[in-house]
């Protein structure tokens, strides 16, 4: 017997008891289905250091047991577990600016120094907070480095309160509260000679360029990298000099910008939408990986037409948020 | 001792049956001929024009769990799905007009999935039997 550690509480185990029925048994309000490891509703994440049993996240993608997501219904606890339903992390932890410049007329670059040691994978997101309590996810788009920085791209928009304020008020050297990093799309390790098909609009560019940096710096990864940035004009489409240059040293990382709206330079940027471009150039998805960030509807469409296509569910890492 | 779903308000397989679906749900291959099957049967269903409608503006990963689940269920495996769940979850689907054609497609889009797999028409039949069984309550019969 052990115990369950769930929205601030420890509730004892029964003997082979599951987590789902320990917290059922204490009247906790969780979502759950089938109550046999396959419908997924009752989706938990294990924050302790520990791994889960391995048992409990069968079905579960790579990437979210990489996260120690697990199944609480099919998850007999050998040790003390700490619980959560996802997405409802509310620890947060303290950032001070080291960084911030813009990277084009509407998008900012915002680059924190966690005071601790933190752990995240390249692609994942977290919620920023400021004094006021106002919260916003942005996308980490950079790689785990030695001095615990994040880098994270905002697009500033006119009436955005939270941008706004990173714009106008926030100064180096200024605090900052953030959460733990969370998500599942985030680069993978093992199948080294994959090909990947990265597809980003605006700033679904952030969590990509992290993913990129981590296949290409940190594993190696020598599949072939695609990645389609997609903008109404060329000013959304920040970034392109960095990402030209680690295409000429990388002979298998490829940079497709598109402009969806007027393009006065064909030669420089292709003409269309850059979901629709990608997948009309690669029509045969089948053992690919896909990566999705960006608009919810272009994510939605793309994640459909790519499984068509032959990608596997598995394969596919999707991330909507409105940029 | 796999769990065995139950249609309506009660369990309608017999001891007999049970046993027999266990075994059918290990010649297939377990959780790992579902997970194979679900990627291809799914696909399949997506890209029907006859059914492809009853799918639009899904999210996708919480329609692929629903689908395992069923795949999960006629492969003879554990699955925990009521009869009134099918009837609830099918119920806006038969008011935009699903009806027995569309019930007949999905059989046929399961049965050609464990065709491509190499499964032996007999199994297939014993699947597409289990499947057939939910006809009434998907479309609320």
């Amino acid at each position: 017997m052990t115990r369950i550690k769930f929205d601030g509480q420890f509730f004892e185990t029964e003997p082979s008891e599951t987590v789902l029925q320990t917290l059922l048994r204490n009247n906790m309000q969780v979502p759950y289905g089938c109550r046999a490891g396959v419908c997924q509703s009752c989706l938990m994440r294990c924050l302790d250091d520990l791994p889960v049993p391995p048992a409990s996240q069968v079905g579960l993608k790579a990437a979210q047991q990489v996260d120690n997501y697990f199944l609480p219904c099919i998850c007999q606890p050998k040790n003390e577990m700490s619980v959560i339903l996802p997405r409802t992390e509310d620890v947060w932890l303290e950032g001070k600016v080291v960084d911030k410049y813009a990277l084009s007329a509407n998008v900012m670059l915002l680059e924190i120094e966690s005071k601790a040691p933190f752990a995240f994978l390249a692609g994942q997101f977290v919620n920023l907070r400021n004094k006021a309590g106002v919260t916003r996810s942005y996308s980490i788009a950079t790689i785990p480095n030695a001095s615990h920085t994040l880098t994270f791209h905002l697009r500033i928009l006119p009436h955005g309160q939270f941008s706004r304020w990173v714009a106008n008020e926030l100064e180096i050297g200024m605090s900052l509260q953030f959460s733990q990093a969370q998500g599942s799309c985030h680069y993978m390790e093992g199948q080294l000679e994959q090909p990947l098909l990265l597809i980003g609009t605006g700033t679904g560019l952030a969590p990509l360029y992290g993913i990129i940096r981590d296949a290409l710096d940190i594993h190696h990864h020598s599949g072939d990298i695609h990645l389609f940035h997609g903008s109404r004009d060329a000013t959304g489409l920040y970034f392109e000099s960095q990402l030209r240059d680690m295409a000429a040293h990388h002979t298998n990382f490829h940079y497709t910008p598109c402009i969806s709206g007027e393009n006065s330079d064909q030669a420089r940027y292709t003409q269309g939408r850059a979901n629709q471009i990608a997948l009309e150039k690669y029509p045969q998805l089948n053992g690919w990986r896909v990566y999705l960030c960006g608009q919810p509807d272009m994510v939605l469409q793309t994640k459909k037409m790519a499984y068509l296509q032959g990608a596997s569910l598995k394969d596919i890492h999707a991330d909507a948020f409105l940029s | 001792m796999l769990k065995i779903y139950s249609i309506g308000q009660d369990s309608i397989m017999s001891d007999t049956l049970n046993t027999a679906n266990a075994s059918l749900f290990e010649q297939l291959g377990g959780e790992g001929a579902v997970n194979a099957a679900v990627d291809i049967f799914y696909r399949k269903v997506l890209a029907d024009q006859r059914i492809n409608r009853f799918f639009d503006g899904v999210d996708m990963d919480k329609q692929a769990a629903k689908q395992k689940a069923f795949l999960t269920m006629a492969f003879g495996g554990p699955a925990n799905y009521s009869g009134r769940d099918m009837r609830e979850g099918h119920a806006k689907l038969v008011q935009l007009g699903l009806n027995d054609s569309h019930f007949d497609t999905v059989i046929e889009n399961l049965a050609a999935t464990l065709s491509e797999l190499g499964v032996s028409s007999e199994l297939i039949g014993q699947v597409a039997a289990i499947a057939e069984t939910t006809r009434a309550d998907v479309l609320g019969k």
